[in-house]
């Protein structure tokens, strides 16, 4: 079983849609048992960092999810759930899960890109990604692929050793993040097409190993 | 960099497609999931459902659409048409749709596209504006005027202040649609789509008037859009979607090419 985390952020119904559709079973839920004992564990997500982090906290699901990590369980975050893995955000000033040693920044509304001129914020549409590892879950996706990113803030991991592709948007952001079992991604795999369901996929017959 | 998206729009009346898709052997299909299926296959970035169904009683058909459609479509898609109250979109978003899009609602009453933004997010949030040229006044000065009622009445609101308006409340995208060149096949509105799209600081989708492949990179160059909207240039057969991207990436228009 995989369990999906309801932290009351968004709506996690995409996720468990696209998971359907590929032929694994999975819940939504808020209990720490549940996730717990959960084969594989997916963090998705919309909405701002301060709203997130306040949600899992009141549900002490914060403490969940730091345990899902230590235990080894293959972690699978989403948007929202690439971010609130680092130490802290920007957005809200938010102290995070601190999984991963490093900060969420915000876009800068200045952006510009010599082809387009002034970019806009959110970053919002289909983009490729520059891989810089290889990784399980990447396996099957192609250099051309792209994916579907809404956000306007970004990960940026403490150490470049945590950062499995970036993606371009007027500046180079980490948009794959992953360390041991954790395994995050700023685009929303759920809606990206056939690429996306295939990461997706791959994550859901992954062993939480890297190598 | 955002490759340009290629957004097929599919008018839906109580449940059917208004327009099928013409395919080589002459079917029709009238299906909203089948044709949206259709053209998540073919490389769609992203599709709009737009409900004309004229009755508020049927529109839980369009609810059980939106449903059946996240079930099989893995890209974002939006639904538009009669989204009047907060409680509409809610249903339509919970129902699996990414973004809905609110039109004569927000010229109403434009506090609709604050609440909404504050509840669902403003990436949620589509302003569709239905725009037609008129000559400039101390009112309209940028000579584009807010219609409603498919174009029939006239709001004394200028297009230029509107959009702007509509980002600052919270809005996350325009759906920009050129009433004069909407049903033409003669090109998309590149003047307003330009002015629009260079004045505000969100993605602006354009809409109204595609009749050929030049006429979508005219608008996603010239007309600086981010994204097109095209309708009658697919469901008829002029070309199809998997064309308009291999003509554009050739012309050196980023685009996905990969699906």
């Amino acid at each position: 079983m995989i369990a999906i985390v309801d932290y009351r952020a968004g709506n996690l119904r995409s996720v468990e849609r696209a998971l359907r559709k590929i032929g694994f079973d999975c819940c939504i839920t808020s209990d720490g048992e549940e996730i717990l004992g959960a084969e594989r564990v997916v963090f998705p997500g919309v909405g701002a960092a301060g709203r997130a982090m306040a949600n899992l906290k009141e549900q002490g699901l914060d403490r969940v999810l730091r345990q899902v990590f230590e235990n080894g369980r293959p972690f699978l975050g989403i948007c929202i759930g690439a971010q609130i893995i680092l130490e802290r955000s920007e957005e809200d000033n938010a102290s995070c899960l601190a999984l991963v040693p490093g900060e969420v920044r915000a876009f800068s509304s200045s952006l510009v890109s010599g082809d387009h001129g002034h970019l806009k914020i959110p970053h919002m549409g289909w983009n490729g990604l520059e891989r810089v590892k290889e990784h399980p879950v990447l396996r099957g996706i192609e250099p051309m692929d792209e994916f579907y990113f809404v956000h306007s803030y970004y990960p940026v991991p403490a150490s470049e050793s945590h950062v499995i592709a970036y993606a371009g948007y007027g500046i180079r952001f980490p948009s794959i993040i992953g360390t041991r079992n954790l395994i995050a991604m700023q685009f929303h795999l759920e809606k990206s097409g056939a690429p996306g369901l295939r990461i997706l996929k791959n994550f859901c017959q992954w062993d939480g190993k890297t190598c | 960099m955002l490759s340009k998206r290629i957004i097929p729009c599919l008018d839906v009346r109580e449940g059917c497609t208004t327009k099928g898709i013409k395919f080589k052997q002459n079917v029709d299909i009238g299906d909203p999931v089948e044709m949206g299926r259709y053209y998540y296959e073919e490389g769609a970035d992203e599709i709009v459902f737009y409900d004309i169904t004229a009755s508020n009683e049927k529109r839980d058909i369009m609810i059980d659409v939106v449903s059946r459609v996240a079930g099989d479509i893995f890209i974002p898609f939006s639904v538009g048409g009669g989204i009047r109250t907060l409680d509409d979109m809610r249903r339509v978003l919970l129902a699996g749709a990414e973004k809905v899009s609110v039109n004569s609602a927000a010229i109403r009453d434009p506090e609709i596209i604050s609440k909404g933004a504050r509840a669902f997010g403003s990436q949620c949030i589509v302003l569709g504006m239905d725009v037609k040229k008129v000559t400039p006044s101390d009112a309209v000065p940028s000579g584009y005027e807010m219609v409603i009622n498919g174009g029939r009445t006239y709001t004394g609101i200028d297009a230029l202040k509107w959009a702007q308006k509509g980002e600052a409340l919270g809005a996350g995208e325009i759906c920009l649609n050129s009433i004069d060149a909407d049903g033409t096949l003669d090109g998309y509105e590149l003047t307003l789509t330009a002015l629009i799209s260079e004045n505000v600081n969100i993605p602006v989708i354009a809409s109204g008037g595609a009749g050929n492949i030049d006429h979508i990179y005219q608008v996603l160059t010239r007309g600086r859009a981010d994204a097109a909207l095209v309708a009658s240039i697919i469901h008829y057969g002029t070309c199809t979607i998997r064309e308009i991207k291999e003509d554009l990436h050739a012309r050196g228009v980023k685009v996905r090419m990969s699906w």
